[in-house]
């Protein structure tokens, strides 16, 4: 089955869709080896979902770096976007140069 | 695995191309520049706009632009135009590049007659330049010899997992050999400092890591807008990027992953090889004319959606990983990397096609953008135009 998401790196709780994808659909993730995971909404072209279940306040990593933070428990499956995390970046109250915890 | 280029010994490193370069000292000598392209073959004009009503840093960064791209090994010899009373010192910055050890001619628009007498005199030099050129061939050199410009730009989603991590490999695959990258776009470092600054040689690089973007975050900040704001932009989430953070992450991904040897200032030449980190704006222009001034001999340029553009001695060469921009804009991009994303080809075999592709272009294969002769320049200025 073809692959239609992209796992940058194996630490990585979000992957990014290389189609679209329609809710329920059982999808085959490019990561070295095969993973499959059944997406619970309409994920576009470039989005991404979780393959793990993240909680709020949890570090959301793309590229095996954090990306931001979730607002929101976040199930596998679950499309992630600026709906559900936060950028990390421009935050007074927990800068420190670069988004280091 | 080819690990040599075809390329032309100067006494002041390889070039990749034999241009004899027109270079205006200030944007009111373009004209003349021109038309001396124009009635010369083989000649390139560097069309900028500054020189002039300029001081203190930001001149002097003119000046080190400008003495960086007549120094460039891909210009065989340079044809300095100037007006005659611009705040450039055209005289010193032909004194600069003749050191260099290439010829090097000054003429003075209001010291020759005007514009029709300068551009005369300026035809008569360049046709004994382009002569002189012409005789010149090309030998092989190590990469070792190559300093490559990594730069992204029209972005979109594909951009973060098939161009810049193809464009990374091959720029892996040069510092291996003992070539240089240089990489910029300060504010899109915002977010991934951290990763840099780990893979920095020393805790000197390191802290200059965080010292380019605090200072770019701050000059944002001065003009009372929050660059963050608008990081990303309404079309990058619309694309699917959720985060500064994440925009970054995927923008870094074209300098690959070697240590980072150095960070330098604007146009300023790298001391050393390896990767290289310069200060620079976002906008494609100048950041590009910036890895012409420190030396670049080929740029490599990433792009989701898709751009035109050139430099005027310098091969810009194209990477996409969108399908639809590979197929659409045939005339512009010269290397497809979308298999990785409709075929699942490996980056690494996608960045090795990146490369060979690279030393084709720097042993005088032509871009798409020398084809359709796009030709572009411009120095990034730093002080008001007052």
């Amino acid at each position: 089955m073809k692959a239609k998401a992209i796992r940058m790196n194996d630490k990585d709780n979000v992957v990014t869709a290389i189609s679209d994808l329609t809710s329920g659909e059982n999808v085959v993730v490019k990561n070295g080896k095969e993973m499959k995971v059944t997406v619970r909404a309409d994920i576009q072209f470039g989005h991404k979902f979780a393959v793990k279940a993240i909680g709020k306040g949890d570090d959301v990593v793309k590229y095996g770096e954090i990306i931001g933070r979730a607002t929101a428990d976040i199930m596998k499956g679950d499309h992630v976007h600026v709906h559900n995390i936060e950028s990390l970046r421009g935050r007074g109250d927990i800068a420190d140069g670069g988004g280091r915890k | 695995m080819a690990d040599f280029f075809l390329g032309y010994e100067r006494s002041y490193g390889v070039g990749t191309r034999n241009h004899v370069a027109i270079l205006p000292s200030v944007v009111c000598a373009d004209e003349v520049a021109r038309k001396i392209e124009e009635r010369v073959e083989n000649t390139r004009a560097f069309l900028h706009h500054q020189g002039c009503i300029q001081m203190g840093k930001d001149l002097e960064q003119t000046h080190r632009a400008l003495v960086g791209f007549g120094t460039n090994p891909n210009c065989h010899s340079v044809l300095v135009v100037s007006l005659g009373c611009e705040a450039i010192d055209a005289q010193r910055l032909a004194d600069e590049i003749a050191k260099s050890g290439k010829r090097v001619e000054l003429i003075t628009i209001q010291k020759s007659g005007g514009t029709l007498k300068a551009i005369d005199k300026g035809v008569q030099i360049a046709k004994t330049m382009a002569h002189e050129a012409s005789s010149e061939h090309r030998k092989e050199f190590s990469v070792a010899e190559l300093s490559i410009g990594v730069k992204c730009g029209a972005s979109d989603t594909t951009s973060g997992i098939a161009s810049n991590p193809a464009a990374g490999h091959a720029a892996d695959l040069i510092v291996e050999n003992g070539g240089r990258v240089i990489f910029g776009e300060t504010t899109e470092i915002f977010g991934a400092e951290h990763i840099l600054a780990r893979r920095a040689i020393s805790k000197e690089v390191a802290s200059r890591v965080y010292e380019i973007a605090d200072r770019m975050e701050k000059e944002g900040m001065r003009t009372g807008v929050d660059i963050r704001g608008s990081q990303p932009t309404p079309g990058n989430i619309r694309g699917g990027l959720s985060s500064i953070e994440e925009k970054s992450l995927g923008a870094i991904l074209k300098a690959g992953t070697s240590p980072l040897r150095e960070v330098i200032e604007y146009a300023e030449r790298p001391n050393h090889r390896g990767l290289i980190l310069m200060d620079s704006p976002g906008r494609e222009v100048e950041v590009v004319s910036g890895f012409m001034a420190s030396g670049a001999q080929v740029v490599v340029f990433s792009t989701g959606l898709g751009a035109p553009f050139g430099l005027p001695v310098v091969p810009v060469m194209k990477v996409t990983g969108n399908p639809h921009t590979a197929e659409e804009l045939e005339d512009d991009i010269d290397v497809d990397v979308s298999a990785i994303i409709t075929e699942g080809e490996s980056v690494t075999e996608a960045g090795k096609r990146v490369y060979e592709e690279m030393l084709s272009v720097a042993s005088g294969k032509e871009v798409k953008a020398e084809v359709s002769g796009y030709r572009f320049v411009d120095i990034w200025r730093i002080g008001p135009t007052l």
